[in-house]
């Protein structure tokens, strides 16, 4: 059969060349123009639930200096800034941001498979922004429950936010799950069908294998959030009893009988644990990318790398009770998740090990992005190593709802993440905006970081091991916290501010870049990939121009000998240069 | 959770399984000539086909969810079931005959029998919509007769199930309107073809839903 890429096929794809300004940025249908709609939705959030966690960190930090931090408005900063964390900032920025940008560059094709309702996926996606913010506005202000909104107390009197925070909440999960759906389905159709010529499954680069394959988790996790929405949002409106036991709540008899807490922890753990791979799936995708590149060798074990992902992605459905083991659960139970959560650590050590493979012996160009992904690496190994403490269930019953548990996922879901956002943004920078950004400015904001939030999260085990409870208000002088353990909070705090101010560092270093930065070549980092080839920087509408690529090889054909560069992209056809692993074969 | 982890496990291992047998005996590293065939398509389907099965992968997580809810509910003192009106049944058969009406229709389009395809929408489109109307009216029997989502959670589970399966049915008629409005203003059944087709396989996705909750509302 004649070979026709998809994406070339009139009835396939609409067409939607923009002319006016507003078809151009605001109702565009261009996955680039989406990816940075969806970014920069996500960074201004993120930039909120960042100003959350600063006043937390005030409260701990000096207990009772400010006033305006009531009780009530500290839970409320908890929740919001974690909900935010999770799910508006890291899920959209991976997904929406860095998915749209990169799938359809780094696959060859010239745009998602459905513009459309990727567009609406975009909108509704502000749509759930907007109703989160409206959150903080309403009479009661926003739920103050916890990231994991655990009933009975998260719909029950006394807890902030008890009559319009929590459905405003809940409703707005739940328009996201939607803008989300329709999104994953373009990621994963647009993997799946509209690849170019020669881009087998397995020549594709491990940011695509990560992004896919969280999409796929995201797609299945997903409904349990919107189950546990739903059916929470019927336990507060019409006074069913899905998850609301018979309770005295404020003095009262509720009117709620018989339901089951534990149901909804499990429902929402269901999607919360693959959640946390949903994050960290792009992540290891990415910096994969960004290690090979800069260290100038391909990826060590690049099928590895790929069993292992789609073996995470299979078996954080398997692991979700791991987060309940102080429920009160058969111990049998917790035996069988104690054992499927320390089997998901082997292949995600496996990464680990090929990616410090992959520098060993490499060609490291310590540049920006390379700074943050070898930061990574040391962050996710350390919060990796905390997961199998917490993973053992006598490990786990002292040290849950401990300082311990925020030091693990901190480290592992807040800062390995998002130090990956920063190499991405680092790393693509000039592909997305033509330009190139200041070194020195991204070294201070990679150092400042990197040290920065370590210093807040290391004294946080050791916090964790003293007994410090987390979410609470004030710790008051329990016997157990020795009065350094106190200067200890101030120092984090501390610590906290100044990671936060660094971040202008980024900002600056951004509209600076975008003013009057450098003008950038097409490939500044002689990289292989596909979306260093296009015709253009930025690439315009279409990606191509007028003819797709064709791929040859793989997207890791660095250093080859025999070969004048010391990288081959991808269009490069098999007799115009040597094969990437054909060195050290006797011939 | 038992239900779930097998439809997922279900889901899971398709997918891996298919992931993988691309995977296996490849060798990424090797470049290969220029005029091989290499095909950057996996499947070869179109892509609205394959975005309709990933969505049916999504609502089957969905349901599969509310079942494990349910069973797990299921369990707890307070529980009483609910005596399913006599009214679902003739539901049933009418979801039955909706989704042999759309696969006739489906037939026709494929054969290109123009004349068959309005009266085949129509009948089709009607039976559907009857069923929703069917259902409203279960529902009324059951609050008429004083069965509130309030007062047992067994009610509150068969309102709940019925208005997601339902919803899943009105956005299918969305579709299923779009065609009608199309081939009545004189489309070609070329051009409404594919979406006839994905619909009869969502009426039937819904039908095996149904069923599958009838049997759990029945049974329990
Ligand atoms: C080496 C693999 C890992 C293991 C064995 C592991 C284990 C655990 C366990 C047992 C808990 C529950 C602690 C408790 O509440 O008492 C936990 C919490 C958590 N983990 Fe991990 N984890 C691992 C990797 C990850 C990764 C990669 C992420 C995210 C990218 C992550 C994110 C989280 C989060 C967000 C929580 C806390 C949720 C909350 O209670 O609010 N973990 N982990
Ligand atoms: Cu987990």
């Amino acid at each position: 059969m004649a070979y026709v890429a998809i994406a070339d096929r009139d009835h396939e794809i609409e067409h939607h060349d923009p002319d006016t300004f507003i078809t151009k940025y605001i109702w565009s249908q261009d996955h680039k123009v989406i990816a940075i709609q969806y970014s920069l939705i996500a960074i201004f959030v993120g930039l909120i639930a960042l100003g959350l966690s600063v006043m937390m960190r005030l409260q701990l930090g000096f207990p009772n200096d400010f006033s305006f931090i009531t009780p009530e408005h500290y839970y409320q900063f908890v929740t919001m800034h974690g909900m935010i964390m999770v799910i508006y900032l890291l899920t959209a920025l991976f997904l929406g941001g860095f998915g749209n940008y990169l799938i359809p560059l780094m696959c060859g094709s010239r745009d998602m498979v459905f513009p459309y309702m990727n567009m609406l996926s975009v909108w509704v996606y502000l749509l759930s922004v907007i109703i989160l913010l409206a959150s903080f506005f309403v009479p009661g202000g926003s739920t103050g429950a916890g990231w994991t909104l655990y009933p009975p107390q998260a719909i029950a009197a006394g807890t902030p936010g008890v009559d319009w925070g929590i459905l405003l909440m809940l409703l707005s999960l739940a328009v996201f799950i939607v803008a989300f759906t329709m999104g994953g389905l373009n990621y994963v159709t647009t993997v799946l069908q509209a690849r170019c010529k020669g881009m087998t499954l397995m020549r594709m680069p491990l940011s695509v294998w990560g992004i896919f394959t969280a999409t796929v988790l995201g797609l299945l996790a997903f409904p349990a959030l919107l189950v546990s929405a739903i059916m929470m949002i019927l336990d507060k409106t019409v006074m069913s009893s899905f998850f609301m036991p018979a309770a005295l709540i404020a003095g009262e008899q509720s009117s709620h009988t018989g339901g089951s807490p534990v149901l909804f922890q499990h429902l929402f753990w269901f999607f919360g644990h693959p959640e946390v791979y949903i994050v960290a799936l792009p992540a290891f995708g990415i910096v994969s990318d960004v290690l090979a590149t800069h260290a100038r060798k391909n990826i060590f074990g690049y099928r590895m790398m790929v069993w292992a992902i789609l073996a995470i992605g299979g078996l954080s459905f398997i692991v979700w009770a791991h987060h309940m083991y102080v429920s009160g659960m058969n111990p049998y139970f917790g035996f069988f998740f104690a054992t499927t959560t320390l089997i998901i650590a082997v292949p995600t050590a496996l990464k680990v090990y090929n990616w410090v493979l992959t520098l060993w012996q490499g060609n490291i160009h310590l540049r920006v992005p390379m700074l943050f992904a070898i930061g990574f690496i040391f962050t996710f190994i350390h919060g990796g190593l905390t997961g199998i403490f917490l993973g053992n269930v006598v490990v786990d019953l002292p040290l849950s709802d401990t300082y311990f548990v925020v030091a693990h996922f901190h480290m592992v879901m807040g800062v390995s993440p998002v130090l990956v956002v920063f190499a991405a943004i680092y790393h693509w920078f000039p592909k997305i905006t033509g330009k190139m950004f200041d070194e020195r400015l991204g070294r201070w904001h990679f150092w400042l970081t990197f040290l920065g939030t370590y210093s807040i999260y290391l004294p946080m085990h050791y916090l964790g091991f003293l007994g410090v409870p987390r979410r609470y208000f004030a710790m008051g002088d329990p016997s157990f916290m020795p009065e350094s353990a106190h200067s200890l909070n101030t120092a984090i705090t501390v610590s906290a501010i100044i990671v936060a101010m660094t971040q202008i560092l980024f900002f600056v270093n951004i509209i600076k870049s975008l003013r009057s930065g450098e003008k950038a070549g097409p490939n500044p980092w002689g990289a292989t990939s596909l979306e260093w080839l296009t015709p253009d920087t930025p690439p315009k509408h279409g990606n191509w121009g007028h003819h797709l690529p064709e791929v040859h090889r793989w997207a890791y054909d660095y250093s080859v000998p025999g070969y004048p560069d010391d990288f081959i992209p991808q269009t490069v056809p098999a007799d115009k240069a040597p094969s990437g692993r054909d060195h050290g074969v006797k011939h | 959770m038992t239900i779930t982890l097998i439809f997922l496990a279900a889901i899971m291992a398709t997918v891996i399984g298919w992931l993988l047998k691309q995977t296996l005996n490849t060798q990424p590293w090797m470049a290969s000539a220029a005029d091989d065939a290499v095909s950057g398509r996996s499947l070869d389907t179109h892509s609205k086909t394959i975005a309709l099965t990933t969505f049916l992968a999504v609502a089957t997580s969905l349901f599969a969810l509310f079942i494990s809810a349910y069973t797990m509910r299921m369990h707890m003192a307070d529980w009483s079931p609910l005596t399913e009106p006599n009214m679902l049944w003739i539901n049933t058969g009418l979801l039955v005959l909706a989704s042999i009406a759309y696969q006739l229709t489906r037939n026709a389009a494929v054969a290109a029998k123009q004349s068959f395809l309005k009266p085949g929408l129509a009948i089709s489109g009607l039976f559907t919509l009857l069923f929703l109307g069917g259902q409203l009216l279960a529902w009324q029997g059951l609050y008429a007769s004083g069965h509130y989502m309030t007062s047992n959670p067994a009610n509150a589970f068969f309102y709940l199930l019925t208005a997601v399966h339902g919803l899943h049915i009105l956005g299918g008629l969305y579709v299923w309107a779009r065609s009608t409005i199309k081939v009545w203003t004189g489309a070609e059944a070329d051009s409404v073809r594919l979406s006839i087709e994905l619909c009869t396989v969502y009426w039937h996705y819904l039908l095996l839903v149904w069923l599958v909750l009838f049997g759990l509302l029945l049974s329990t």
